[in-house]
């Protein structure tokens, strides 16, 4: 982290004394050993002089881009190379393209028993009328679990990486001239659209996310339009107005509880004997929103953790810090 | 295939190649963003919808604006004024070469 220390503090720990000596600031010898008194360099201003033209004089034979032969021949041969490894990493990937079995063919090796049993009792075991949700947050629940960690620890590096340093009050008033320099305040085009446009998106935003088990959509689609909704309005309106809503603590909080809630759900397997298909949960009539155990739940974890996630991005890029 | 979907798709090349030798860095980001949006229809076209809206949002939304910020912050984007200054030093070390 990029904390501060305040000096003194920092003096004395080991691996400032480390660096000190490794960067010989610190020299063991001085005071231990007697030495004879050195006198301090001199130099004239035409030897100087004299340093610096024989300096350029060597730059100018040995690096003289113009007729240095081997350097040339090196820039040509390095363009060739470039564009021999464009042309090779092309031919590979439409090489790879051409393997693949055509377009919706019955027959390809990826149509295997595997498929067929969530095509097949999809349904039926997971009370998904979407067949893709039923797959990936219910059979394979745990995929989607790890991705949701992966968000957060994404989040977690871009908060260590561009999060502003200082005392409150100075970074605040610094960053809010900062962030304005570039764009006007109060504009009134992207204000009106803002305020006609948000509500809509963040409302289609909940629509996808609840209805992931019934239709195309789920928690990381539905948790994107939120985010982009949620960007829209604070670079419409600041931070001032964003921040009666959400802050940093709100975020802390919604993504643990969307984590630790999808953790707690999903760990049920392990106690039922690793077979986390069968569940006490009633899967309910397909096709109702209240149906499918468990998805729905995990739909709105998954949201919750990805919409903070793009908001945050975006705060932290923007201004290092709620 | 139907003309539409072959229009996207010579539309989608057209795009990766201009990204990539648009010398603009803010035009770079918004070839992409486009590039995004078609993207998204293909998806649409290849009966994946719920790929689409994430590739609508995702693509080209947040990635473009994460983008346009970090330009911003690398002062990549220029005001009009900075850009006239620019544009007067370049001249300034034209005229002085050919000198």
């Amino acid at each position: 982290m990029s904390r501060k220390v305040p000096k003194e503090q920092y003096e004395k720990t080991i691996s400032y004394r480390l660096k000190s000596w490794l960067e010989g600031s610190r020299d063991l010898y001085l005071g231990n050993l007697e030495m004879r008194p050195q006198s301090p360099r001199q130099e004239d201003e035409g030897t100087r002089r004299r340093h610096q033209e024989d300096k350029k004089r060597v730059r100018a034979r040995v690096y003289d881009t113009e007729h240095n032969r081997e350097m040339l021949l090196f820039k040509k041969i390095y363009r060739i190379f470039s564009l021999l490894f464009c042309v090779f990493l092309v031919s590979m990937l439409l090489i790879g393209v051409a393997d693949l079995p055509p377009f919706g063919e019955a027959d390809k090796p990826v149509n295997n028993e595997v498929p067929q049993r969530y095509i097949e009792k999809g349904l039926q075991e997971t009370g998904a009328v979407n067949i893709v949700t039923g797959m990936i947050l219910d059979y394979r629940a745990f995929d989607t679990l790890g991705e949701s960690h992966v968000l957060f620890i994404a989040t977690c590096t871009v908060l260590i990486l561009l999060r502003a340093d200082g005392k409150e009050g100075e970074r605040g008033e610094e960053a809010e001239m900062n962030d304005r320099a570039y764009e006007p305040k109060n504009d009134v085009i992207l204000q009106t659209a803002a305020r006609l446009l948000v509500p809509f998106i963040i409302i289609f935003g909940i629509y996808i996310i609840l209805c992931g088990h019934l239709g195309p959509g789920g928690g990381f689609s539905g948790g994107a339009v939120i985010g982009a909704g949620l960007i829209l309005y604070v670079s419409a309106f600041g931070f001032a107005r964003a921040e009666r809503f959400f802050t940093g603590a709100t975020y802390k909080w919604m993504s643990f509880g969307a984590l630790a809630c999808y953790c707690l759900s999903k760990t049920y397997s392990f106690y039922t004997g690793a077979n986390h298909i069968e569940s006490v949960i009633p899967l309910g009539t397909p096709g109702a929103i209240l149906s499918s155990g468990l998805i729905l739940l995990l739909n709105i974890c998954v949201g919750v953790v990805v919409a903070g996630t793009m908001y945050t991005f975006y705060v932290m890029f923007r201004k290092g810090g709620y | 295939m139907t003309v539409f979907t072959c229009i996207l798709f010579v539309f989608l090349i057209v795009c990766a190649v201009a990204a990539s030798l648009s010398r603009s860095l803010l035009n770079t980001v918004l070839i992409f963003m486009s590039y995004s949006l078609v993207m998204s229809v293909i998806w649409v076209i290849l009966e994946s919808p719920d790929l689409a809206v994430t590739e609508a949002a995702v693509g080209a939304g947040v990635t473009t604006v994460l983008f346009v910020l970090t330009l911003k912050k690398i002062h990549a984007i220029m005001g009009a004024d900075a850009a006239e200054k620019e544009a007067e030093n370049e001249l300034e070390y034209r005229r002085r070469r050919n000198s």
